[in-house]
């Protein structure tokens, strides 16, 4: 391996991080879209469900943008092909994140029981579709994807759909429905919490069971684990992921508990993704010598420090103001709420 | 050989993803900040109708607000999906300023457009006051960022080629791209008067109908003085960006102009018919000797690079870009004349019906005018993506055209439809007008 500046490192490793913080900041609203028609009964609980989400989801799909966006800065070519290479995939989930978005507006906008049905199905398929493609991504990026020397993709969206693909994409859709019935536990008041909470031990199974299904075949389809065996010290997350999914469910009697630590299992989880990909952010499986790199794929130094410089400083602010906005409206979604004019 | 040409589709694809997404972004640049000070009044006096003001032009934000966002992100990913090539070629510079856009600006206009939104009777009233000023400045803040990047696709600065793409050498030569600040300027003052026109024309249409007059007439003084003032500034911003565009892009001045030829005392011809395969003007009427040099350069001798100067292949399309500009010009001329008549009848707009219906029928005309300066702006950088460094063929993504032709179609059917749900439920909401007084304010 020729020589590599820190700089590339710091940010593969802080591009890892961005995508784990959208993971979880979106996971649990995304989370909830997916579960709203199984466990909403009536007009009341599904308003409640796009309360909840309410004075969040907007910006947590800026991490998404701030993902994008430094997997532009710092590694454009990773971007560049990335992108152009999962280029149905991407626009198929962009446009599910777009009516999604706009449900929230739109929905109580017009006093009809089809408008809202619409809408519900948007919130639903617009929550469900980016859950499942990005879990099918990831995994397919683990495993590697057909490009060549030229960046040029030698595949198509079925053949993203493989057994490890579909699999993740099932790990994704239950890994963020887990978290939103814990947030729903949160954040929702009385029938519907209770079943939120229900519903969390439920899927906590299935999702266990998942997970579990997952770690074996990332051994047999993927390298994920080369890097720990290098450096056993990278085998922190996937204990941090095991260890925080058990400890959630065995603290499920606080609601919160088990949701900060489904977020230490997404964060454990796309950490030994990840890293285990290290040091390529597209890994190519035509030729592992046609991978996009940190070496390769990199931006210059200098953009690569001032963008550490501008992050440094930003983007702690923002988890400030951003903790500050949650302990504000950290107020139960309760029939009294409902009622107040800005209520979605 | 592809059944599809990708450069093509993908540049409609972008044009159509760029112009709809620039439907929502001036009503958000502009009405937030008058929503900032009409609740700044209310802050201060404590008169109630201000806070229904905000709350009334506060809804119709969010609607077009929840737009502008959405079309926003498709756009980032846009660049990836459809233009990898030149994405990895730029990557380094224009990347970053959108990353940079996102951390310092985007999150706080997200964030705190929430906090504003919920927060009525969750935050005290100066927290509120202050949320909705940070969602003004962010907004503003983020549109500089993105102009930024776009500006320097238009005149490339603090840049060295290595190893095949435009790395960052000098980040403070970026941050200060006067052709990028210039833009800014132009762009912002237009965006304000788009939410000014947008405010007096919906208030006109309730003036006429003596529909919560009180209400309509003071949001017609918040607005009618800084309309006045913005049209002059649009003009005159205009102006400065005409000057920057004859000397970093005399090729596209020369298209704006539709001049073929190099001349002094250039004229400016009101009406034009530019004959592209002939390199000449099929039609000039009404020349004004010496105007066009004198709006390029200052001076009504200077001389005005023709087209024909410059090698063909490099010429971006003639008519687009001089239609687009005289329109642009034109509509801008009339705002002056609207915001004025406009601020004359400001106290009492009901008690003028002619003005208060040219208001009404001008509300769409300030997103053409914008659109128009856009594609100046974009048309007349052709055939380059980034002026005298890439070409626009070169840029594209080795995608199937196949692909490119599903996806456009895909834009433009859910883009038709969501363009037009959020009309009707503006519409909708506009003629509404405000929550009446006894149920407004609620404790």
């Amino acid at each position: 391996m020729t020589e590599v500046s820190i700089f590339p490192i710091i940010w593969f490793v802080l591009w890892g991080l961005l995508w784990a913080v959208y993971f979880v900041m979106d996971g649990f609203d995304l989370g909830m879209g997916v579960l709203m028609p199984f466990i909403s009964s009536g007009e009341e609980e599904r308003r409640a469900i796009y309360n909840a989400a309410g004075p969040y989801w907007d910006a947590n799909e800026v991490w998404l943008i701030t993902a994008g966006g430094v997997t532009f800065a710092a590694f454009p070519k990773a971007y560049a092909v990335m992108f152009s290479a999962l280029y149905a995939p991407l626009l198929l989930l962009l446009f599910a994140l777009i009516f999604r978005a706009v449900s929230f507006e739109y929905r109580n906008k017009v006093d009809s029981p089809s408008w809202r049905g619409f809408w519900d199905l948007c919130q639903f398929l617009g929550s469900f579709l980016p859950a499942l493609l990005l879990g099918v991504a990831f995994a397919n990026l683990f495993q590697g994807i057909p490009i060549d020397g030229d960046g040029i993709y030698h595949g198509n969206i079925l053949k993203l759909l493989n057994p490890y693909g579909l699999l993740g994409g099932v790990l994704f859709v239950l890994m963020f429905s887990y978290h939103g019935a814990l947030w729903l536990g949160l954040k929702a008041d009385g029938a519907l919490r209770e079943k939120a909470m229900k519903r969390a031990r439920t899927i906590w199974i299935y999702l266990t069971g998942v997970a579990v299904a997952f770690l074996a075949a990332s051994a047999y389809f993927t390298t994920l684990y080369n890097n720990i065996i290098n450096m056993p010290l990278l085998g922190i997350f996937p204990l941090l992921a095991v260890v925080s999914l058990l400890g959630s469910r065995a603290v499920i009697g606080s609601a919160l508990g088990a949701w900060i630590l489904s977020a230490l299992f997404i964060i454990g989880a796309t950490f030994f993704g990840v890293l285990g990909m290290f040091p390529a952010l597209l890994p190519s499986n035509m030729d592992p010598a046609y991978s996009l790199t940190i070496m390769n794929a990199a931006s210059s130094e200098l953009t690569l420090k001032i963008m550490l410089g501008v992050a440094g400083v930003c983007v702690p602010i923002v988890i400030l103001y951003q903790f500050w906005v949650y302990v504000t409206f950290s107020y139960r979604v309760t029939p009294e709420e409902l009622k107040k004019e800005e209520a979605y | 050989m592809d059944l599809f040409d990708v450069t093509l589709l993908s540049r409609m694809q972008f044009a159509v993803a760029v112009f709809f997404h620039f439907i929502f972004v001036p009503l958000t640049l502009g009405l937030s900040v008058l929503l900032a000070v009409m609740e700044t009044i209310y802050y201060r006096t404590g008169n109630e109708q201000y806070k229904r003001m905000a709350k009334f032009w506060g809804r119709l934000f969010l609607i077009n607000f929840a737009l502008g966002i959405v079309t926003g992100i498709t756009l980032e990913f846009q660049f990836g999906t459809n233009w990898s090539r030149y994405s990895e070629y730029v990557g380094d510079i224009f990347g970053s300023l959108l990353a940079i856009e996102a951390t310092v600006a985007f999150f706080l206009e997200s964030t705190f457009v929430a906090v504003w939104h919920f927060g009525w009777d969750k935050v005290s009233k100066k927290v509120h006051l202050v949320a909705i000023w940070i969602v003004a400045i962010a907004s503003n803040l983020s549109a500089l960022w993105i102009i930024l990047a776009n500006g320097w696709m238009q005149h490339p600065v603090g840049y060295h080629i290595v190893g095949g793409r435009a790395e960052l050498q000098n980040f403070f030569e970026v941050l200060t791209n006067p052709y990028a600040w210039g833009m800014y300027f132009h762009t912002l003052a237009g965006s304000w008067l788009l939410a000014c026109f947008f405010v007096l024309g919906i208030s006109a249409a309730h003036l006429l109908r003596k529909n919560e007059t009180d209400f309509f007439n003071r949001s017609v003084r918040v607005v009618a003085g800084f309309g006045l003032v913005l049209a002059l500034l649009v003009a005159l911003f205009g102006h400065q960006q005409g000057t920057s565009v004859a000397k970093y892009q005399p090729e596209k001045l020369a298209a704006m102009e539709a001049q073929w030829e190099t001349k002094t005392n250039a004229p400016f011809y009101l009406f034009a018919w530019p004959d592209e395969a002939r390199k000449r003007n099929s039609v000039e009427a009404v020349g004004i000797p010496g105007l066009a040099s004198f709006l390029s350069h200052g001076s009504f001798s200077a001389e005005v690079k023709g087209l024909n100067s410059f090698p063909a292949e490099d010429h971006p399309p003639v008519l687009l870009s001089f239609l687009s500009f005289r329109v642009m010009v034109a509509l801008g001329g009339l705002f002056i004349l609207l915001a004025l008549l406009a601020f004359k009848a400001r106290n009492d707009l009901g008690a003028s019906p002619f003005t208060a219906r040219l208001l009404i029928w001008n509300i769409p005309l300030p997103y053409f005018a914008l659109a128009f300066g856009w594609a100046v702006a974009e048309f007349g950088r052709q055939p380059w993506i980034v002026y005298k460094l890439m070409r626009t063929a070169q840029a594209v993504s080795p995608v199937p055209g196949y692909s490119v032709a599903i996806s456009l179609l895909a834009f433009i059917v859910v883009y038709t439809l969501l363009g037009t749900m959020a009309i009707f439920l503006l519409q909708k909401y506009a003629r509404k007008g405000p929550a009446p007084l006894a149920a407004e304010g609620g404790k």
